[in-house]
């Protein structure tokens, strides 16, 4: 919907004839899809301005390597995703990034490979290319998505919790979610419930986890939908009687603002959270709220650290996309500090990672707004079950 | 039984709002004979205010005020300026220039309040939940949204049955000729209808802008269901919109408790849920083409 | 007139893609197959709302059926196990025809039942119809819900290379040009005359004895064909099926192309869709925020713009 310098202007005006010749000293384009619109638009923001925060700390580049970023908003629809990654494709670019959501990256990531073009991902990491569909220039520096919902299992475990009732929306990462609960989770699944992903509505929903009266709630809901789903069931009365136990995604830091104080001693799961505790993470923080004026997400952080795993590449080949096998061997590396802690790439190129359970409370004794504290550990150097399918 | 219970009230719920939009919508298509798909705009646009004006004042009361207001002066705006000149053309032009209008109401709303959705807080009187026995807590704004639905049917009972304009209104969705000819300049009362038409659509946003999310399309997503009650209900008879409102309403929220679960005995999860969902959003069609085809006038015409 | 605007434009649309490409622009391809499904679908609505009098508001169903019969079929080939047996096929000689009948069939089920209606509930029982099939293809999980089934490759054509743009476009032209003439050889008819008489006085022409129920059944089931057809060429062309193609607002679009160039003209529509699709081309290039621009055209055309874009020029009646 905004291609800058779609040639249809050109074609409008059907002045120009002469289209623009690659020139040595031009920025590698980087294809930056992400969602701009809907509830979960603010998604797509945070990842799109931490990508422009690595860049703007270089001036521009990103391992040295001058680069520049083409973004469209997908507004959450996989055909919107996959033109925009057509008409991108036909004006040359090499190199795609951005998306946030799972089902948008099934239909855009086939054809972006299909071309020889690479893709790191920032946040969608679909179990349908970590196993056997997995691809040699497909690199996903977030998470896979199972293997995120897996440590949700394993601290539903560690909190004592047998009974439970599972939420996600019906599409490739929800259903990614709960099979990567119910992976590690011992206790019984009293129900599944799958929601749409644009839906806005969860009083039914409320009511059946009401019937059901389970130990606690396992709910997959990102950007705006999980802001009202928490609203809800604060709402409903049901924080009062069944814990919230949530991946990150379900109550990200913007989530947290939005929901005041509904959220409070929940439990979360991930991998990063604005309050760990690393110099590297500490700088990132406090630069991002500098030129933000807010605080970054965990989407934000997966960006970032794309950005600077894209720009050790970017080094190895000096900006020259054409040695794709250099470009490739130097992203596996994975040669970059990730503001997380420990990175590194499986054979499946899916990161190998720590997942930690946090609980909200309030900081400042109790006076300050709710945080991520950290309880403990839940899984160390966890790689996904599908890297073994992968014959990378 | 609890959840039998608590979906009958969200059953009521979802009407109560169905109405307040379906009440408008009925009017100007009874009346005027417009197809007017941007009925869901001023939904949308008296969403927007309304949660524009709460975030700004933090007060409920200005939100609504503000939403109503928001809503009315669009809805008059577009009556003066494109409606009017489509009263006596074939459906197919209303259809088109409305398609245009909410093409236009969506990319406007996007440039003046940006793409992130507001987020707004339910007021503080209206927040929580009531213990209603059995251990069932109802929210109490979905109670008051109930509560305001009740209050507009028999407010819009009292106007219609009982008053002067009312009675206007009942000719002209009876007879348009019999108004003209009563000498009743019938451009005002028009006008007038539209206008009341899309107030009630603002006031129908701002109530939900607390529960649900205010995004660009949510209008369209709830004209279509409109446009199944009325019909329904029977065109242009404001008591076929209530019984097509609940009836609607209730189809929906029993259909989505219940269908799933009888669905999950057969399929796995994945499966049930998404037919389930897809058969509900299904059925309200269902419903209305059986409607049109053993009754084509509706369950309650205007008509006779 | 009809004869050389007719001509004029097939010229145009044979020379398109060589001048584009002397002008370099690659983009161009791609937007010219855009319009011509685009007008093939136009085309045959008009065929119910231009001479039919019909006002179908749920036409895009006919189009995701089309669409979504090349989709499955090649998800068989590709992906999953048999369909009650069937491999599933990407020779475009079997599965477009299958498409047609599929959609003529549903064309004749949802007639049937929306012809028993008139007018405003009319329109409102066909626009119940496409939302079934949209919320139906919505739940269809196997075959991608939501999201919809991407195709690995276009189908298969002996001779033709589909994945090749310039040479999708000539299949689209041809499918076009072909389904055109057809139409338009059809209004000229005894068939067309009836459903013209039908348009200008129901009862006059049912005193002449004619059928009017069995008349506008044919011109539907024709008409979904039609667009059944340009869902299929959709498909190749996007190699993406999704429910959004049966949406009411995609129905919205082809009533837009269609009024936008002329009710009731056949050559009309084709120009409205190369306005229409041009104008979203032009600009969303130039604005993010097009539809700001395309809405207040749309009223225009509607308040204003009584015969379209060519309906003046073609002499055609409008509603």
């Amino acid at each position: 919907m905004m291609a800058k310098n779609s040639l249809f202007a050109a074609l409008a005006l059907s002045v120009l004839a002469t289209a623009p010749a690659a020139h040595a000293a031009d920025p590698v384009k980087i294809g930056f899809i992400t969602t701009l619109s809907t509830p979960a638009g603010y998604l797509g923001a945070d990842q799109r301005d931490a990508f422009l925060l690595a860049m703007g700390e270089e001036g521009g580049k990103l391992g040295g390597v001058p680069v520049e970023l083409v973004v469209e908003d997908d507004g959450l629809k996989p055909a919107s995703g996959k033109q925009a990654a057509d008409r991108m494709l036909q004006s040359g670019i090499k190199l795609f990034s951005g998306i946030t959501f799972s089902n948008v990256l099934g239909a855009v990531a086939p054809g972006v490979l299909a071309a020889d073009a690479f893709y790191v991902s920032t946040n969608a990491g679909p179990s349908t290319f970590a196993g056997k569909e997995c691809n040699k220039n497909y690199f996903v520096a977030s998470y896979q998505n199972d293997a995120f919902h897996s440590a949700g299992g394993q601290a539903a475990n560690e909190l004592g919790y047998k009974k439970v009732v599972l939420l996600a929306p019906n599409y490739q990462a929800g259903r990614d979610a709960l099979e990567g609960f119910k992976r590690t989770f011992k206790g019984t699944v009293e129900a599944e419930i799958y929601t749409k992903l644009d839906q806005n509505d969860f009083s039914v929903e409320m009511a059946r986890i009401r019937s059901l009266a389970p130990d606690a709630v396992y709910q997959f809901h990102p950007g705006g939908a999980g802001i009202t789903f928490v609203k809800q069931y604060n709402n409903a009365g049901l924080s009062k009687t069944v814990p919230l136990l949530m991946p990150g995604f379900s109550l990200d830091t913007r989530m947290i603002e939005a929901t005041g104080n509904a959220g409070d001693r929940a439990y979360l799961t991930g991998i990063w959270s604005p309050e760990t505790d690393t110099p590297a993470s500490k700088a990132f923080v406090a630069a991002f709220r500098k030129a933000y004026n807010r605080t970054p997400t965990l989407y934000a952080q997966q960006a970032y650290d794309a950005a600077k795993l894209i720009g050790s590449g970017l080094k190895a080949v000096n900006g020259d996309l054409t040695k794709a096998d250099a470009f490739r061997a130097a992203l596996k590396k994975a040669d970059f500090k990730s503001i997380r802690g420990d990175f590194k790439f499986g054979n499946n190129n899916h990161p190998i990672q720590n997942y930690y359970l946090m609980q909200l409370q309030r900081s400042e004794g109790g006076a300050g707004p709710l945080v991520p504290v950290v309880v403990r550990q839940v899984l160390k150097d966890d790689q996904d079950v599908y890297a073994k399918a992968c014959a990378l | 039984m609890l959840l039998i219970f608590e979906q009958l009230l969200n059953g009521l719920q979802y009407g109560a709002m169905l109405f307040m939009l379906a009440a408008g919508l009925t009017l100007i298509f009874g009346i005027m004979g417009v197809i007017n798909l941007m009925h869901g705009s001023f939904y949308m646009v008296g969403a927007y205010c309304g949660a524009f004006a709460i975030i700004q004042t933090g007060s409920f009361l200005a939100g609504v005020l503000c939403a109503l207001l928001g809503a009315g002066l669009y809805g008059l705006l577009v009556e003066v300026t494109i409606i009017r000149k489509l009263y006596q053309r074939d459906h197919l032009y209303q259809v088109l220039a409305t398609f245009g209008m909410i093409l236009f109401t969506n990319q406007a709303m996007t440039l003046i309040f940006g793409r992130t959705p507001p987020m707004v807080e339910i007021p503080a009187i209206l927040s929580g939940s009531v213990p209603l026995g059995g251990g069932l807590e109802y929210p109490i704004m979905r109670l008051a949204l109930i509560v305001v639905g009740a209050v507009v049917a028999v407010g819009l009972w009292y106007l219609v049955t009982r008053t002067r304009v009312g009675m206007l209104v009942r000719a002209g969705a009876d007879d348009r000729e019999m108004v003209d000819a009563l000498g009743i300049d019938i451009r005002k009362l028009y006008t007038a209808v539209f206008g009341f038409g899309a107030v009630l659509c603002g006031l129908a946003g701002v109530m939900a802008a607390p529960l649900l999310a205010v995004e660009i399309g949510m209008g369209e997503r709830i004209l279509i269901t409109t446009f199944v009650v009325i019909v329904i209900g029977g065109v242009g008879s404001v008591r076929g919109a209530l019984v097509g409102a609940l009836l609607v309403g209730m189809v929906d929220s029993m259909g989505r408790a219940f269908l799933p679960q009888l669905l999950q005995l057969v399929f796995t999860p994945t499966i049930a849920d998404a037919l389930g969902a897809g058969l509900v959003s299904a059925s309200i069609y269902v419903l209305m083409a059986i409607v049109l085809i053993v009754r084509p006038k509706g369950l309650l015409p205007a008509r006779g | 007139m009809r004869q050389r605007i007719a001509f004029g434009g097939l010229f145009l649309l044979l020379v398109a893609v060589p001048i584009a490409q002397w002008l370099n622009y690659p983009f161009a391809v791609s937007f010219l197959t855009r319009f011509a499904i685009y007008a093939l679908a136009a085309v045959s609505l008009d065929l119910v709302l231009g001479y039919g009098a019909l006002v179908s508001f749920g036409h895009a169903m006919f189009f995701a059926l089309g669409g979504y019969v090349v989709g499955i079929s090649a998800f068989h080939v590709t992906d999953a196990e048999p369909l009650f047996g069937w491999l599933g096929s990407n020779s475009a000689l079997i599965v477009w025809p299958i498409a047609m009948l599929a959609c003529g069939v549903l064309g004749a089920l949802v007639g049937m039942l929306a012809l028993r209606t008139s007018g405003v509930q009319f329109i409102m029982i066909t626009l119940a119809f496409g939302q079934m099939v949209y919320f139906l293809l919505v739940s269809l999980q196997a075959y991608g819900g939501d999201d919809g089934l991407l195709m690995k490759r276009p189908n298969t054509i002996p001779g033709l290379n589909l994945a090749n743009p310039t040479v999708m476009y000539y299949v689209c032209v041809t499918a076009l040009v072909v389904w055109t003439a057809f139409c338009m050889r059809l209004v000229d008819s005894h068939f067309g005359m009836v459903l013209r008489a039908l348009r200008q006085s129901e009862r006059r022409a049912i005193n002449l004895g004619v059928a009017p129920h069995s008349h506008r059944l044919l011109a539907f089931i024709i008409s979904a064909m039609g667009t059944g057809l340009a869902g299929v060429l959709w498909a190749n062309y996007a190699l993406l099926v999704t429910p959004d193609m049966a949406s009411w607002a995609k129905s919205g679009e082809f009533m837009a192309v269609v009024i936008l160039g002329g009710v009731g003209t056949l050559l009309g529509p084709i120009a409205g869709a190369l306005v229409f699709t041009g104008l979203e081309g032009v600009m969303s290039a130039l604005t993010e925020h097009w539809m700001l621009f395309v809405g207040p055209i749309l009223v225009l055309v509607a308040v204003y713009g009584r015969s379209g874009l060519l309906g003046a020029l073609l002499k055609e009646r409008h509603v």
